[in-house]
């Protein structure tokens, strides 16, 4: 049996996923990305040789931010393309729109007949992103998806700013006055939702099947308040946040002259 | 560069902070323009003049003016060359494209100014680029209104004048540009100390003529289905075009120009077959901006066309010649310079024509629209320009960006995003 690796060095969280050649996903590993890239794409061969997938013999394809520092890679490939092609793996559809809130930057892709037709990311700003829930969470001494749970139960507050640091204050200075908890963390929640609706609204669809993919897939308040801001249901599958993973070793399917028994 | 110290002094240039730029220079050069492969040889000619870029010219620009020539610096292509010429004066480009500039710029504008307004007030007030020092005068015009503004800075340094452009292209309009010029020239007559002769705006305008000519059959090259050069070595040429002198900027693009006609007969290239075309359109790229091209090329892109000022915006449309008053000269360049179609310009759907148009004529798979942080006009025009290419089912990526290096990756993603949706 042949096997194709995907890696997807994120700014947080490094995925890295092995399909066999029907496609199915035999392993997934998650990692931490750590300080650099290149010892994460080290810890992640250990982990590959360990589980006795030779690299020198799988077809591996790398992508998100640290792609260029995994040097086994035969390909790199952005996050772009890997997303969508594992959105539609993960959804079994050709026609998507996939929201993917990653930790440093969130993409919205536009999928239409299996093919990329448009997508748009966040500026260099965080504002939408992971990252801005993240130091949102830590302002309030909470687990990022803790807060994203939380929010269900809050309502009533808003944060006005979009720049991470100036909403930090303002989170600070709400704990200070003694806010609940729970309306802080919907003022945070609504903040990133506000956001990516208005990335959304930059790109022209017909009406189609919207899936969250990246770290917040499990997060159901999230889907849920993306959701109601779009006026669509949000659909997410178990494995959403191994997409760019998964993308990557579908892609590592078209890489010829390796990928014999492992 | 270092032989010209002497001449740095006497324009009172601020030497230590100018060898920090002098010290970078090359190696962003040798980055990200010596790294290219099998370039035309005709380059020579360009690297020569950029490996001397604050020696060479502005050394030959001090011996016109010891010989009683005057020079003016310009920053927008809406301000006649030929005019100057024509009284035997010289016309440089003033824009400034590196963030070395920027934070001189800051000191004195607000942050949230367009960093090619910021380098250029920056250069002057610096004291850290020969050209804004030897420039006579500056000639300004009221495009947008960070210039606009700038101008009143710019001019409690330095001689100022300001062209009062139209931002509509009614008649009435065409003819008060008319209007202008000629005051200009009346300006230009008194600061030369020469008159303007219908014979010499004549022959001013054959020879500004003869350089869109030699600008615009490299850019026909660029046509071509194996691309002889790639799309950076074309936007050096044409960003040093604002500067060199007109015969010699033709005649050195002619010979570059033979050469790329002949790599196109013999089938060669310097992109592998199946390499992305990319036509970038938007606000200008004043030297050393090569960011955006460096990133598109090592993305697994070509550049084939700038829609921009550095770009067919300063050689598409002729002047007509051989006219017998200045009143029809001035008209004549009225009428060509009005045919530009920068976003300034309300409405501006001339832009969008040529944009489809280059398109087609360039063949190209893609657009990357592409605009300077805080330029409003441009990024609002960015809407019309990606609605319109959409529609014409012509894939288009929406960028803005400044000169600092701090994004480069996230532009890299996107463009490499871009043209793997290429297919
Ligand atoms: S973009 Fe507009 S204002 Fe700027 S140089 Fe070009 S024509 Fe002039
Ligand atoms: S790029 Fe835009 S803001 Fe900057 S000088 Fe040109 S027109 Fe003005």
């Amino acid at each position: 049996m042949r096997h194709f690796i995907g890696i997807d060095i994120g700014s947080t969280c490094t995925k890295t996923v092995v399909l066999d050649e029907e496609k199915n996903l035999v392993k997934t590993w998650l990692l931490p990305t750590g300080w650099s890239s290149i010892d994460t794409a080290e810890a992640v061969k250990k982990e590959l040789d360990a589980a006795n997938f030779n690299i020198e013999k799988c077809p591996v394809v790398a992508t998100g931010y640290g792609r260029i520092a995994v040097p086994y890679a035969d390909k790199t490939i952005t996050e772009i393309t890997c997303h969508a092609k594992g959105a539609m793996y993960l959804q079994n559809s050709d026609n998507l729109l996939v929201i993917d809130i990653g930790g440093q930057d969130t993409k919205i892709i536009c999928v239409e007949n299996g093919l990329v037709k448009d997508f748009v990311m966040n500026d260099k700003c965080s504002a939408g992103t992971g990252r801005f829930l993240e130091v949102m969470a830590n302002s309030m001494a909470m687990r990022p998806n803790d807060l994203c749970a939380l929010a269900e139960f809050g309502g009533g507050v808003h944060i006005s700013s979009m720049c991470t640091v100036f909403a930090e204050s303002e989170v600070v200075s709400l704990v200070g006055r003694g806010e609940k908890k729970e309306n802080i963390a919907f003022a945070v929640v609504d903040s990133i939702v506000k956001k990516v609706a208005s990335q959304v609204s930059r790109i022209e669809t017909e009406k189609m099947c919207t899936c969250l993919t990246g770290g917040l897939c499990d997060c159901d308040y999230m889907k849920k308040a993306l959701g109601n801001e779009l006026h669509c249901e949000i659909s997410s599958q178990p494995n959403a946040r191994f997409a760019g993973a998964i993308g990557a070793a579908l892609m590592a399917m078209n890489i010829k002259g390796k990928g014999e028994e492992r | 560069m270092s032989n010209y110290v002497e001449m740095w002094k006497n324009l009172n240039m601020d030497l230590e902070t100018h060898d920090a730029l002098c010290q970078v220079l090359p190696t962003a050069f040798g980055d990200v323009y010596l790294s290219q492969e099998n370039r035309p040889e005709g380059m020579g000619f360009w690297d020569f003049v950029v490996s001397e870029i604050h020696g060479i010219r502005p050394s030959e620009l001090i011996e016109a003016q010891k010989n009683g020539q005057k020079v003016f610096g310009t920053f927008c292509v809406y301000v006649p060359d030929e005019v100057v010429i024509a009284a035997n004066g010289i016309v440089t480009g003033l824009c400034g494209g590196s963030q070395f500039w920027v934070p001189g710029g800051e000191k004195v504008l607000p942050k949230g100014t367009c960093p090619l307004i910021k380098a250029s007030v920056g250069a002057r007030l610096d004291r850290t680029c020969p050209f804004f020092r030897i420039a006579d005068m500056y000639v300004g015009e009221t495009t947008c209104d960070g210039k606009k503004k700038a101008w009143e800075i710019l001019g409690q340094d330095v001689p100022m004048h300001i062209m009062d452009l139209p931002q509509m292209k009614r008649d009435k309009d065409i003819l008060k540009w008319a209007d202008e010029i000629k005051e200009f020239a009346a300006v230009v007559e008194k600061v030369t100390g020469n008159e303007i002769t219908v014979e010499a705006l004549n022959e001013a305008i054959h020879t500004i003529n003869e350089k869109r000519r030699a600008l615009a059959r490299v850019y026909e090259a660029r046509k071509a289905a194996k691309l002889p050069i790639s799309g950076k070595d074309a936007l050096l040429m044409m960003q040093i075009a604002f500067f060199d002198d007109p015969k010699r900027c033709a005649q050195m693009c002619n010979n570059l120009a033979d050469e790329l006609e002949k790599r196109i007969a013999d089938g060669v290239s310097v992109f592998k077959e199946g390499t992305k075309r990319i036509l970038v359109s938007g606000t200008p790229m004043a030297i050393p901006n090569w960011k955006l091209h460096h990133i598109i090329e090592t993305s697994g892109g070509a550049v084939v066309c700038e829609e921009m000022c550095t770009g067919t915006r300063y050689f598409e449309h002729e002047v007509a010649e051989d006219l017998p008053t200045l009143e029809a000269q001035y008209m004549a360049l009225a009428q060509r310079y009005m045919k530009n179609n920068c976003a300034c310009f309300t409405p501006n759907s001339g832009r969008i024509d040529d944009i489809l148009r280059l398109c087609k004529e360039y063949n190209v798979d893609g657009v990357i629209d592409v605009n300077l942080k805080f330029c409003s006009t441009y990024d609002i025009e960015g809407y019309t320009v990606e609605k319109a290419l959409k529609e014409a089912g012509i894939p288009v990526l929406g960028i803005e960006t400044d000169y600092t290096d701090a994004d480069a990756e996230q532009l890299r993603t996107r463009v490499e995003a871009f043209i793997e949706m290429l297919g």
